[in-house]
Formats: C-alpha cells, sequence, structure tokens
C-alpha cells in the first residue's frame, strides 16, 4: 500500500461527520415514474432515506422494487423519457441536486458521486483498453495528459490488487475474468476520490469466493477514504456482512428501516419477516421453506392501500383501503429504538407478537 | 480404474439412504473439449478439460447436490448425462446399461426417464408456443405416454400439479412471471413421468420470495413421484436445504463428496472450507463468531490445469507433494474406519475437519 492513511471511520461505528451539518445524502420523498405503452408505472412512490459519510446503507429488495431507480435518479441517469422525477428531493451535502443544470450534475459524477455497476462487462466499454476508461476520469475530470492519465491508472490497477498492473494497462475487459473486471468497476468509481459510492448489486455476478474478496476491497477502501456507500441487493447474507443500516424496499416504498443487528433479530413489517423465513440457511437444514405466496406488483397496477396487502397473512380492512406511513418503532414502553421505522398498520403486532 | 470404480461403490453406500439400488452410476466421466488451431486444416493444440474422471451414484428417490464455481464443469456433467454431448470416455450407468454407447431407438427410451429443467426460465421456454404446446410437445416424441385425445387433459393435469391454473394451456410465455415460467419448465420436465431429473440452476434468475416456492415445489414434486434429482447449483444454502448428498466439484474434478451433514459440518478438503466460509449468512450476530477463508486469485484455466492437485494454486496447505501427486477421491487415512462423520471421501493429500459453518 502506497497510499497516505486517511481518516479511519471505524465501520459500523456512529457517523463522525460532526462538522458539517445534515448528512452526506439525503433523499426526500423521492417519486419517479416511467411512461409506458400501458399507462404510467410508478417505480419510486415517495422514498425517503440518508447515508452520511463512512456509513453504509443496504438497500434491500426485490427486482422491480425500485431500488436501482432511486440510485440512478440520485445518480442522475435515468432514462428519460420514459423516466421521469415526479416529485421530491435528493440533498447532497445540503444542496437539492435535482434542481442543478445538467452540466453541474456532470461534473458531481465522478469527482463527488459514482457508481459500481452490476455487470461489468456490458458496463465497460468492449473496444477501449482498462487502462484508456480508467484514465478517462482523469483525463476528463482533471485535464490529465494522456501520460499522466496512464501512470494514474496503473496506480488505481495497483490498489484494487490486479496483479501486473504495469503489464495489463493496455489489456481490454474481456482479457480478465469476472472477479478482475469487478475490481476494475470499482477502481473506476474510485479514481477521484467521491463522497459517496453507490453499489448496484456489485457481486451478484461473481461465485462466492471471489464476491468475498471484492466485498472485502470495497468495505477497506471505503474505511480508508471515509466514503459513504449505499449498497443495492437483494442478498439477505451479503446485507448482513457489511451494512450498518438498511432500507427495505417493496413496491416502489421504503417498507422497513433498521440498524443492520436490529433488523435481523427482530423485523418489525411481515414482509422483511417473510423475506428472512424464505431464505434456506447454510448453517442449519430447516424443514419446509416459508414461502410469501403470490408475485411482486405489476407497477402499472400497484394495489390499493398497502401495496404489500395481497401476500400479507396478516391483512386487514385497513391494509386494503389506507396506505400506512413509516411509523416510527418503539419498544412496547415506548422507548425510541433509534434508526428504525415499519410502513406497516400492525408493525406492534409484528415486532412484539 | 479399477478402483476408482471401488472408491465410488463405497461413497454410495456411505450415503446410501437404506440398501438400495443406484439408479445412475456415473463411473470416470470425462469430457475434452478440443482446441484446434488453422482454418482449413485444423489440429488439435490442446483441450479444454471440462470434466475429468468424475464417478458418483445416485440413488431413487434422493436428491445430490452439485456444487462448485462457475466453469468447474457442473453443466456439462449435466450435458453429459442427458447424452446431449458425447462423454470423451467413462461410462454413465442407468439401471445398469451404459446409456454413453446408447444410439437410436434405446437412448430415446432412456432419454424419457432422464428429463431436465434448466436455469432460465426466460430463454428455455419457445416464445411462439402456448404453455399447452410447450408441455404436451414431449408427447408429440413419445406417444405411447399419453394418446393424441388425452393429451390436452394431461397437461391440465401438470399445470394442475405445479400450482397454475389449467386455464392457462393457451397463453405464451411472456404473459407469466419468471417464478410460473419456472414451474411451466418443471411442468414439461415431468410429462413423461420420469424417474430422473437433472436441474441446473432452476432457482437462481428467480427473486427471493419466489426461489421458496419453486424450492418447496420440487421437493413436493418429489415425494409424490419417487423422483431422484441431480440438483446442481451455485447456491450453497439452497443445496444444503434440497440435498440428502452433496457433490463439490472444482475444475472438472470431485474434490468432496459425502451427505449433507458431513460436508457442511465436517468439511475435510480445503476448497470446500473455503467455499462454505465465504458464504455471507442472512445473521449478522452469526458473522462475528466465523472464520472468513478468502481464497487468492480466480479458478485456474480448465485447458491447462495445474499438476498434482488442481485446488494447489490457491490452497494454503499446498506443499510439493501436491504439485507432484494428484489426489484420490477417498477417504482420509486420518479417519479411516472411524465412525464420524469426518470418514467421508475427500481429494485432498492432508485432508482434515476444519468446522467453517457454525455450528447449529
Amino acid at each position: 500500500m502506497t497510499t497516505t492513511e486517511k481518516t479511519e471511520g471505524a465501520p459500523g461505528a456512529a457517523p463522525q461527520g460532526g462538522k458539517k451539518t445534515g448528512p452526506l445524502l439525503e433523499v426526500r420523498d423521492l417519486h419517479v415514474e416511467f411512461k409506458t405503452r400501458d399507462g404510467v408505472a410508478k417505480a419510486v412512490n415517495g422514498v425517503s432515506y440518508s447515508v452520511d459519510a463512512g456509513e453504509t446503507l443496504a438497500v434491500l429488495g426485490e427486482s422491480g422494487s425500485g431500488k436501482s431507480v432511486t440510485a440512478q435518479a440520485i445518480m442522475g441517469i435515468l432514462d428519460s423519457p420514459p423516466g421521469r422525477v415526479a416529485g421530491g428531493e435528493i440533498l447532497f451535502h445540503g444542496q437539492d441536486i435535482l434542481k442543478l443544470p445538467e452540466s453541474e450534475r456532470r461534473k458531481l459524477r465522478g469527482p463527488k458521486m459514482a457508481m459500481i455497476f452490476q455487470d461489468a462487462l456490458s458496463a465497460l466499454n468492449p473496444v477501449f483498453s482498462v487502462g484508456n476508461q480508467l484514465g478517462e476520469m482523469f483525463r476528463v475530470h482533471q485535464g490529465l495528459s494522456k501520460k499522466d492519465a496512464k501512470a494514474k491508472a496503473i496506480e488505481l490497477m495497483d490498489r484494487v490488487r490486479i496483479p501486473a498492473a504495469k503489464q495489463r494497462v493496455g489489456d481490454y475487459p474481456h482479457q480478465f475474468s469476472g472477479g478482475m473486471r469487478q475490481r476494475i468497476m470499482i477502481a473506476m468509481a474510485m479514481a477521484l476520490e467521491p463522497d459517496l459510492i453507490i453499489a448496484d448489486e456489485p457481486t451478484t455476478a461473481l461465485d462466492v469466493t471471489v464476491q468475498a474478496q471484492v466485498m472485502d476491497l470495497l468495505a477497506e477502501l471505503q474505511r480508508e477514504y471515509n466514503m459513504g456507500l449505499i449498497l443495492i441487493t437483494h442478498d439477505l447474507g451479503v446485507v448482513a456482512d457489511v451494512a450498518d443500516k438498511i432500507a427495505v424496499m417493496y413496491a416502489g416504498r421504503i417498507v422497513e428501516t433498521a440498524p443492520v443487528h436490529e433488523l435481523y433479530k427482530r423485523p418489525a413489517h411481515p414482509y422483511t419477516r417473510g423475506l428472512l423465513d424464505s431464505i434456506p440457511r447454510l448453517d442449519h437444514k430447516g424443514q419446509e421453506l416459508y414461502a410469501i405466496k403470490g408475485l411482486p406488483p405489476n407497477l402499472l397496477r400497484i394495489p390499493t392501500g398497502c401495496a404489500f396487502n395481497p401476500r400479507c397473512p396478516k391483512a386487514q380492512n385497513v391494509c386494503r383501503e389506507d396506505i400506512p406511513a413509516l411509523h416510527p418503532v418503539t419498544e412496547q414502553d415506548g422507548t425510541e429504538l433509534d434508526g428504525r421505522g415499519s410502513a406497516c398498520h400492525f408493525w406492534k403486532e409484528t415486532i412484539h407478537g | 480404474m479399477a478402483d476408482a470404480t471401488k472408491q465410488a461403490e463405497q461413497a454410495g453406500q456411505a450415503g446410501a439412504p437404506g440398501q438400495r439400488e443406484p439408479i445412475l452410476q456415473v463411473r470416470n466421466l470425462v469430457k475434452h473439449f478440443p482446441l484446434t488451431q488453422g482454418l482449413l486444416f485444423k489440429k488439435q493444440v490442446g483441450a479444454v478439460k471440462a470434466v475429468d474422471g468424475i464417478s458418483f451414484d445416485l440413488y431413487q428417490g434422493e436428491t445430490l447436490g452439485i456444487v462448485g464455481e462457475s466453469g468447474c464443469g457442473k453443466s456439462t456433467v449435466a450435458k453429459l448425462l442427458m447424452t446431449l454431448e458425447t462423454a470423451t470416455s467413462g461410462e454413465v450407468f442407468y439401471k445398469g446399461q451404459d446409456i454413453t454407447k446408447l444410439s437410436g431407438r434405446a437412448l430415446k427410451a432412456v432419454r424419457r426417464n432422464i428429463q431436465m429443467v434448466f436455469q432460465d426460465p426466460y430463454t428455455s421456454l419457445n416464445p411462439r408456443m402456448t404453455v399447452g404446446d410447450i408441455i404436451g410437445e414431449p408427447f408429440e416424441i413419445h406417444p405411447e405416454v399419453a394418446p393424441k385425445g388425452d393429451r390436452r387433459k394431461r397437461v391440465q393435469e401438470l399445470l394442475d400439479v405445479v400450482g397454475l391454473n389449467p386455464e392457462y394451456v393457451n397463453r405464451y410465455p411472456h404473459q407469466f412471471s419468471g417464478g410460473q415460467r419456472q414451474r411451466i419448465g418443471i411442468a414439461r420436465g415431468l410429462a413423461l413421468n420420469p424417474e430422473i431429473i437433472i436441474c441446473d440452476e432452476p432457482v437462481s434468475a428467480l427473486d427471493v420470495s419466489v426461489q421458496a416456492q419453486v424450492i418447496n415445489l420440487m421437493e413436493r414434486l418429489q415425494d409424490e413421484f419417487n423422483l431422484s434429482y441431480l440438483f446442481i447449483a451455485h447456491d450453497l444454502s439452497i443445496v444444503r436445504h434440497i440435498s440428502d448428498r452433496v457433490g463439490v466439484m472444482y475444475l472438472g474434478k470431485m474434490a468432496e463428496i459425502g451427505t449433507d451433514t458431513q460436508i457442511y459440518d465436517y468439511p475435510t478438503h480445503p476448497y470446500t472450507q473455503a467455499l462454505l466460509s465465504a458464504v455471507p449468512v442472512p445473521d449478522p450476530e452469526a458473522r462475528e463468531g466465523r472464520e472468513r477463508i478468502i481464497l487468492t486469485g480466480d479458478v485456474p484455466s480448465p485447458a491447462n490445469p495445474p499438476s498434482g492437485c488442481r485446488f494447489r494454486t490457491r490452497c494454503w496447505k499446498a506443499e510439493d507433494k501436491c504439485a507432484e501427486e494428484m489426489p484420490l477421491l477417498a477417504v482420509p487415512s486420518l479417519y479411516e474406519g472411524e465412525d464420524t462423520p469426518a470418514a467421508h471421501e475427500s481429494a485432498c493429500h492432508f485432508a482434515e475437519v476444519k468446522q467453517v459453518v457454525g455450528a447449529a
């Protein structure tokens, strides 16, 4: 390791952004919709979450829950049209970036916030060498010469522990293995030392042994640069390993938020509970798996009331009529549980019952 | 060759549920894909050793899980058992008959009893055929199973068995969700009343909440029709859940094979230990006590595998012996003759139990 030591934010510890007011990123009541031939698909319906420097927020959800669309809206890379931010605010360092002109947002992407995509093979350009693609960050944003940018690219590849970086800087994406390509994606996101990284299913396409390597690397770099990390995933196992806090999404809404230990111990939403019960465990052999009945809803026709009600074992009439707000979750005696919320009319019964 | 067969027989006895006859016996199965050079006069310059001598038994009514990283040859094994690929050498005995040597009518008869469920429910169903046609197509090839007049009724029965509405026979695949499509794939696999179903990553393309539904369905069908499953997957938690016995593959070889408890709670092969320790457990409390073995590097190319033990390039126990001598798949001498769960077959010179999954 050749880099200088930076502030070592202890993982899991309380965020230490005490000097600055407010969190690094705050999403407030975000709405995103897509116009389709069959009508308007409401992909995100009022999502709010925040991330501090040095903190890892995991956004958990199934396909179609709106977790990736939220991230694209934050980055400003939403396909529009057909996509459109229909309401809400995204505060980055206290400034609403949705109001910025595109040229200003472009200056944010790279130096201030960056994204790691799931499929490294399709996220990297096959006709340029990886050194060229890594160096592009420095050429475009910092105006470095080709030669200097290449030197920086080699340095970056060293950082993410690609063996023989100097020889491989001219190689093309297809010449790397899946794990190595994902490292290059990480290097690219880290290049300008951004404050916030969004990782969208960074290890889903990888084998478990490689997945462990990549997650370790990501956690280490995050500590070193004290970055905020939003980890988007559907894998409850990966989340348990790295996240500080979790937001569970369903049909474009956040249905539960909680610190990581709390969520697994005492879920306060029937959907979260169902998810936890439906995954087979490596460390014990269970009987029949609990299966959440039915399917995730069609975003063109989200059920009235709580979107989860057709699949929920606890659904009552009120669930079919009223959309539950994200209630703060408390202990039985009323003491508030920090950072916990549940969008269920019957959260009390779910957590305490 | 002969002693490999004997070993495989021992493996069978160790994990055999009762005194059942194996329905499928695989012996020293090898598949090399030739690498050629030159356009007109192709000459072979090497071979990708996708499957390089593996042996195992599959018993009636049991599930044998095969796990391994991508490129270890597990899907090639599936194709060989289906005789979709011709084996380079080795035998596959189905009820005592070597199916790798069969052709024509005899092969067709055997294939009726060995069916497959594919990984991707989006590409394995023809988008231009209705569900009724997809599930009914096997009857065109094997008309003896269902006479023409009966077919529609039979298809509707199958839909009902896999938990779909029988009235959906005239719908097309795009009108179904991923989980429902996988049910259609399973119904097609069941159409000919097979004895063996080979499942190649059947749930990895599905959402978590839907995975559980499909796994429960597969377990129910197994009980109902006394099916034998060869369950190929990379998700170790799912394999543990569904399997009676588990085989771990690495670069075309079997690294370790045994019952699910033997493999998961008493792994003796370093590769199995590393693989298990890398699986994230959905429980932040459990992670604290766990030791993680993080392997360095990637799987070597199967075109040019390391000498001796194939895992030695990534193994922390590797010594000179590992480069020179290929370890055989056998009960480790340390545990030979002992009655412990550690006494199962493992292809390592230094096999020793190391518990990596928190005891349950």
